[in-house]
């Protein structure tokens, strides 16, 4: 039953078998052993487990291994680069945006593509896009405090 | 004072590891040749078990073993414990039915453990559980607080004769009732405490393995408390005994209580393994979190105050029942009793109170300690009476307050619910508060929302709270099992960098950087070379684990009383090497110096020469390496004022937190960035309690709000952010003079908004909203209140 999957993770070419119901997570956690991103839930609503795919934030819950054949796909492990922290990393820990951390490899891969799109977020609409995450730790406040921050020195990177 | 002291807003060391995917939960862990469990749960709230069948089952490919209940009593493996016995008015013990780790005889709620699958893979456990035929004859349900030992109900326990776990009282009823009856005022309020799911992003999940050639086990499991768990395991339980079972507790994502208990899941994975001879694991789904992770709160409460013509308090009389659930969790008797009722005077000067309390048996998943535990219960009474005694009187809320407060030279203060506040300024906290709050501008910003077709609310929540449960020996006469001391063991290593050995643990709480931050004020010792070792028996000295907001209080407490013996020990060893006696020698900064001289000798170097003694004290033991045990005088009484603003739109019902802000006492502040944060994280656990959550069952006891999609979480744009300061009163009874900060914002929150709700509401003529304040019941109200008006 099982098939190989080829995909591009963290910018390392991999080939691993997987079932046809294995989810991305389940293969990144088990099959490629990279724990950092989270299962927190099973209805697709607590976003721990957002990684992106070509560049765009998804839960990797909600998608099949087998559906990411050929794609690239970066998880929390692969967001520093050359041992230097990304900008939205950073501004996490500069700003005490998490707590227990468990949902933060989520928070923090949903919060980059948001910079992406919006280089200078609002208080309002960095609410608004974290719609799918939960913590249950920070009550947000300093999450909200990062990203903003975060997205700020991000822009501030590329110039 | 360097940029790393108490009191700075030292940047977390344990952060790298997360942001960067690397921490080390539970399910990271696997052990060579491990195997999976999925436990068979009821779907039946109540029911009698005819038979279970496993021959379908056993024949699903890579399915290693079906365990039952049976099997489980076949072994003499122990039920699960309560560790605290609560005596009744009459004296007697509450029943504490058993609680088997499998269900044999009966199921007693959704999602009571019947039966385990151990599969090759995950996949194979759960295809097994599904396969395993299970004959029910159900019963009908008990499932509505109030009326579960209520004659006619149906009966969960024969031990428990009207589902009663216990009746239990404190005060004196015949004086408060005789103060009722003389008293100028009276209000009295009905409400519920809402039940609560507390949702631990990381779900619960259990690592066991046996090793067959030393007999040993280890349990990796997502707990609050590892050396709690590898106690009652032993003890209580018999899975080993305590001095062969290893439990580890690594990095774990969050807890609110819901990690402190002893679940039916790790036990049985622990049997397990030793069963089939191989690593059994086990992560909860998300589902399966919601039915057996311990609930919080669930409460039905009938509650008086009874003032004098100007309003100063006279007496208060509560009565509440209080769902248990359908067993008795770890601590859950504790919750409803000792550590709620002792809470009702609040800050303020009542003289009489009486409370008393009915523990009931239902068929639902047991309720037990959530972030606060029996403290926001006890606020909410507390500061619900008191707002709408001020709105009967026409009095100021926060000058009706200001009334009756303890005053600040009023401490040591005995309450007449057994506690004395060892100190605090609730005056100061509120005037804060208010300045914060912007109080003074509220009446414009009112009758701006009014313009724009808003109602808009403020609510104070002035509460207290006692943490760090103490001292063991007064737990013990409240009939409270275990103690409630804290241990640190500091080693120094020979090079002079130091391990923190503690019984505490952190699971959000940031232990590694403010425990850190503590030795290297106290030893001068750089801030980097302290490494905090907790979350293991093998590596820790027994502990109590964290919970109640104990880990400063207590905790850092056995840390400083460590260090001070460190010094003393360092004090001989420099007075040999500086040709001194030791008590000519002072430690200041990380140097021993003999006083009123310029010779000194660093910490480093003396705990160099303690392991290579050879110019060394002839009596003296070699090694710099001090324990200390800690069992503190008193509990430590967090305190303050928060003030929520909501504003509500008549047409829709929903309520918006449009300010909030909070002025909180914890005493010494060893890393005020971190206390902030615990603060936010508390109110917004308090948000969703007033607002938004709420575990519901239907009358057949499912659980109706049993995953993400219908028990509403709090997300980031349900809240704004706080405003948060904090005063400091040190308290006088520990090293340190802290407090606790972690339960504070639960704790003041629910009151604090629902006063708000409550007081925009007025405008409109409705006098009650229960929680949670959710549009629909909002709306609702304010319909009706429209409706009985124009009648
Ligand atoms: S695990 Fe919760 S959204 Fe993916
Ligand atoms: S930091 Fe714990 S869930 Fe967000």
């Amino acid at each position: 039953m099982d098939v190989n999957v080829s995909l591009t993770v963290n910018g390392k070419k991999v080939t691993g078998k997987a079932e046809p119901r294995t989810l991305l997570v389940q293969f990144l956690r088990e099959t490629l052993g990279l724990t950092g991103t989270h299962v927190g839930c099973d209805t697709s609503q607590c976003g721990a487990c957002v990684v992106h795919i070509d560049g765009v934030s998804v839960k990797s819950c909600t998608i099949l291994a087998v559906q990411c054949e050929g794609k690239k796909v970066t998880t929390i492990e692969g967001l520093a680069k050359d041992g230097k922290l990304h900008p939205m990393q950073q501004a996490f820990h500069e700003n005490h945006g998490l707590q227990c951390g468990f949902c933060t490899p989520g928070m923090i891969m949903s919060a980059v593509d948001l910079a992406k799109r919006n280089p200078k977020p609002s208080e309002t609409e960095v609410r608004e896009w974290l719609e799918g995450n939960i913590c249950r730790c920070t009550g947000y406040h300093n999450i909200v405090k990062a990203i903003m921050a975060g997205a700020q020195a991000s822009h501030d990177l590329k110039g | 004072m360097t940029d790393m002291s108490i009191g700075r807003a030292v940047k977390r060391t344990e952060d790298l590891r997360f942001i960067t995917g690397k921490g080390h939960y539970l399910d990271d862990f696997s052990r060579p040749h491990q195997t999976y469990a999925a436990f068979v749960r009821s779907p039946h709230a109540h029911a009698e078990i005819k038979k279970i069948n496993k021959t379908k089952a056993l024949k699903v490919p890579g399915v290693v073993a079906v365990l039952t209940g049976d099997e489980l009593a076949a072994d003499k493996i122990g039920t699960l414990i309560c560790g605290w016995v609560i005596k009744g008015k009459d004296g007697s013990p509450h029943k504490a039915p058993p609680h088997p780790a499998l269900a044999t005889k009966k199921v007693r709620y959704v999602g009571d453990h019947v039966a385990v699958v151990i599969g090759e893979t995950l996949d194979a456990a759960k295809d097994g559980a599904e396969a395993v035929e299970v004959e029910y004859r159900t019963l009908p349900a008990a499932v509505d607080t109030a009326s579960a030992h209520k004659p006619g109900q149906p009966q969960l326990h024969a031990e428990a004769p009207n589902n009663l776990c216990y009746d239990w009282e404190i005060g004196d009823r015949a004086k408060v009732d005789a103060a009722f009856s003389g008293a100028a005022h009276a209000v009295k309020l009905q409400f519920v405490n809402n039940r609560l799911v507390p949702n631990a992003i990381e779900p619960r999940a259990a690592l066991a393995d046996y090793d067959t050639g030393s007999g040993e086990f280890t349990l990796y499991t997502t707990s609050q408390n590892p050396h709690v768990a590898r106690l009652v395991l032993s003890a209580f339980i018999g899975i080993a005994p305590e001095h062969k079972l290893r439990v580890i507790a690594p990095d774990v994502g969050g807890g609110f209580g819901s990690k402190i208990f002893i679940y039916a899941e790790e036990t049985v994975a622990l049997w397990a393994a030793r069963k089939i001879g191989r690593p059994v694991k086990w992560t909860a789904e998300r589902s399966e979190s919601f039915v057996s992770d311990a609930h919080g709160r669930d409460h039905v409460t009938t509650a008086e105050l009874a003032t004098d013509k100007d309003g100063k308090f006279l007496a208060m009389r509560v009565n509440t029942v209080a769902n248990l659930g359908a067993y008795l969790s770890t601590f859950a008797s504790a919750v409803p009793t000792y550590l709620y009722a002792t809470l009702l005077a609040g800050q303020y000067k009542t003289p009489l109170i009486y409370c008393d309390v009915q523990g009931v048996f239902t068929n639902t998943t047991p309720v037990d300690a959530y972030r606060g535990a029996g403290r926001p219960e006890a606020t909410y009474v507390v500061e619900r009476l008191v707002e709408e005694m001020a709105a009967k009187l026409k009095i100021a809320p926060d000058e009706l307050r200001r009334r009756n407060f303890v005053q600040a030279n009023e401490f040591p203060y005995t309450t007449p619910v057994i506690h004395q506040y060892d100190c605090g300024d609730f005056q100061r906290a509120q005037r804060e508060a208010l300045r914060v709050a912007d109080v003074a501008g509220f009446a414009q910003r009112k009758a701006d929302a009014k313009k724009r077709g808003k109602l808009r609310g403020l609510g104070y929540s002035s509460y207290i709270e006692a943490c760090g449960i103490a001292p063991s020996a007064a737990v013990g006469s409240l009939g409270g099992g275990v103690g409630l001391w804290e241990s640190a063991t500091i080693r120094f290593n020979p090079t002079g960098n130091v391990s923190i050995h503690v019984g505490t643990h952190s699971h959000g709480q940031s232990h590694q950087t403010t425990f850190a931050q503590v030795v290297a004020d106290r030893l001068g010792v750089p801030f980097e070379s302290v490494e905090i070792v907790e979350g293991d028996t093998a590596r820790t000295p027994f502990g109590m684990g964290t919970y109640g907001s104990r880990s400063a209080a207590v905790g850092l407490s056995a840390v400083s009383k460590a260090a001070d013996k460190i010094v003393e020990k360092g004090k001989k060893i420099a007075g040999h090497l500086l040709e001194a006696a030791p008590q000519d020698i002072e430690f200041r900064d990380g140097k021993f110096r003999v006083m009123g001289t310029d010779k000194e000798v660093g910490i480093a170097q003396v705990a160099f020469a303690a392991y290579v003694p050879h110019n060394y004290p002839k009596d003296l033991e070699p090694g710099f390496e001090e324990t200390a045990f800690y069992d503190p005088l008193n509990f430590s009484f967090p305190a303050g004022t928060h003030v929520a603003e909501v504003e509500i739109d008549p047409e829709t019902g929903t309520t918006e937190i449009v300010n909030y802000s909070a002025v909180d006492d914890f005493g010494t502040i060893i890393n005020p960035m971190i206390v902030e944060g615990q603060v936010h994280g508390g109110i917004v656990q308090g948000v969703g309690q007033a607002l938004l959550e709420g575990a519901v069952y239907d009358a057949d006891g499912q659980l109706a709000s049993g995953s993400y999609m219908d028990y509403t979480m709090p997300r980031a744009d349900n809240v704004p952010s706080f405003k948060v300061e904090t005063i400091v009163v040190p308290s006088p009874l520990n090293p340190l003079g802290v407090k606790g900060c972690g339960e504070a914002g639960a704790i003041a929150a629910p009151a604090a908004v629902m006063n708000a709700v409550h007081d925009a509401l007025r405008a409109v003529g409705v006098d009650k909203v229960e929680m949670p304040a959710t549009p629909h019941r909002v709306w609702s109200a304010i319909r009706n209140a429209k409706k009985k008006a124009a009648k």
